[in-house]
């Protein structure tokens, strides 16, 4: 118990005094998972939309694999983007296996599935007759996808928390592609790994605490646009 | 659609920045450095690595694995510089031609830690490996970091000595394949013997329940080498970031820092400084 009390009063400390190191680790973490996160919004929204609106063969067996993406394990992603990152990789002579642009790259691989197959899922549960009515109302196909894409705003909104909240809190990918590297790569989930196995299990609990707040602030603001926006 | 094309400019924007930063640093200014758990644990890097990159410009990258995966990567050209203490491992690495060059930097020696209660009566036992045959006599739970690391190799050392195959369905044998820290984290937890070296223990200990059993044997000397791969044998290796890390390393202010670390907090050193020195000589 004197451990828990001991961790939450080291966060507040390490918090009010804006701590030079936990704040670039904070900023770090949120950067990457950010950049994560969008870029997967996009791959992830378009393809889960072509999907769902289109008819082709094996789409089933397309969103058996999506669906399968979504609890894609980190430690997986990882170890194949380390692969291909490698020096003797097939793409070594990029040279950024350890560096936070690895990191966004793993984590993208992590979020895509997950983003692709929440917005599937909602474009399917769009009436389908919506898509008749915006037809014959002349809309051209890209004017009819962008109106579907604002009908599904809602569950959208859950795709990119449950994108976002999937990488910011992944520990094994940004371990293997960034290597934890002080002030450079250290995110808050490696660190809190790091503190742990240096016996430092105050920082570590602050650090976890840390995280907790910030997931808990961006879904709280995502939350509210949620919210506000629901169709009365 | 205006929305969306905001979006798509911003995280474009994001992406071209991130990778300019990227690729300007990445001009063979960076060090790959592969080496132990302990030496990032003990907390030794955290103040030798700022000191080297304010004296060169350079930006060390650490990776921090067992010995046994720092020289798997020394072995495919992934890392520019290694720091490793296992010397069986080492000498089959320079003997294959993947290093060029082979220093020793310094020493602390591996400890037998236990539960304070002891059940395996290993205390005060001068000899390392009887030690260890007491553990397995006794059937007390030993935990083994299992990942190649250098501390594992000098356990599976000690085994061997003793004539102990652990390995084979030994229920008191059990594994973590975790770094030396939290290796030490479990055996406190499951009140398990296990073998570590000192600066770790060291600087855990107030959060351990584990006491030193059985210290001071030849057996247990641990050294520290800093290698630099071969050049000749991989191509995208950083030579020169991985020489002056090497030089730096084995540097009289690099040493220096290594004779004080850890005297103020854990009132003795963690680690010896031993450049120029003969492995022979250590410990005597």
């Amino acid at each position: 118990m004197d451990l828990i009390f001991e961790g939450i009063k080291k966060a507040f400390w390490l918090i009010v005094t804006f701590d030079a190191e936990v704040m670039g680790i904070t900023w770090l973490s949120l950067k990457v998972s950010g950049i994560a996160t969008l870029i997967s919004l996009v791959l992830g929204i378009s393809s889960g939309t072509v999907v769902a609106l289109t008819r082709f063969p094996g789409r089933k067996l397309t969103i058996g694999v999506i669906n399968t993406g979504m609890g894609l394990p980190p430690v997986v992603a990882g170890l194949f983007v380390s692969i291909m990152l490698w020096r003797s990789g097939p793409l070594g002579f990029l040279g950024i296996l350890y560096t936070p642009t690895a990191m966004i790259i793993a984590q993208t691989v992590i979020a895509t599935p997950i983003v692709m197959g929440v917005s599937l899922a909602a474009m399917q549960n769009l009436p389908p007759k919506l898509r008749l009515q915006i037809k014959a109302l002349g809309a051209t196909r890209l004017q009819m996808i962008w109106i579907m894409i604002k009908e599904a705003k809602l569950p959208l909104l859950a795709a990119i928390m449950a994108g976002f909240g999937g990488v910011i809190s992944e520990v094994g990918a940004s371990i293997m592609v960034g290597g934890n590297i002080k002030g450079y790569s250290r995110v808050l989930t490696t660190a809190t790994v790091m503190e742990t196995s240096r016996g430092n299990f105050d920082v570590a609990i602050a650090l976890s605490i840390i995280l907790l707040l910030l997931a808990y602030l961006i879904n709280l603001v995502l939350t509210h646009v949620q919210q506000r926006e629901r169709p009365r | 659609m205006k929305r969306i094309g905001y979006v798509l400019a911003v995280a474009v924007l994001a992406l071209v920045a991130l990778f300019s930063q990227v690729s300007i640093a990445a001009a063979q200014k960076n060090i790959i450095l592969a080496t132990t758990t302990s030496t990032q644990d003990t907390g030794l890097l955290d103040v030798l690595i700022p000191l080297f990159e304010k004296n060169t410009g350079y930006m060390v990258k650490t990776i921090a694995v067992g010995s046994g995966q720092a020289m798997a990567m020394g072995q495919k050209g992934e890392a520019d510089v290694l720091l490793v203490h296992s010397a069986d491992a080492e000498k089959k690495f320079m003997a294959e031609g993947y290093g060029a060059n082979r220093r020793l930097v310094m020493h602390n020696d591996f400890i037998i830690v236990g539960p304070p209660s002891d059940p395996a009566k290993v205390k005060g036992v001068k000899s390392a490996t009887y030690g260890m045959k007491r553990i397995a006599e006794t059937g007390s739970i030993f935990m083994s970091r299992g990942d190649n690391s250098g501390t594992h190799a000098k356990e599976k050392g000690l085994w061997k000595a003793a004539a102990i195959k652990p390995e084979e369905g030994q229920k008191w044998y059990q594994q973590t394949g975790l770094g030396m820290g939290q290796t030490l984290n479990v055996a406190s937890e499951k009140r398990a013997y296990t073998l570590t070296d000192r600066g770790t223990y060291l600087s855990l200990k107030k959060t351990l329940d584990l006491a030193i059993l059985s210290e001071g044997d030849a057996a247990l000397l641990n050294v520290y080498h800093v290698i630099e791969p071969n050049p000749a044998k991989f191509r995208r290796i950083n030579v020169a970031g991985g020489k002056a890390f090497a030089d730096f390393m084995v540097s009289k202010e690099a040493q220096g820092v290594i004779k004080t670390f850890g005297v103020e907090k854990f009132g003795s050193p963690l680690f010896f400084p031993d450049a120029g020195k003969k492995v022979e000589d250590l410990g005597k």
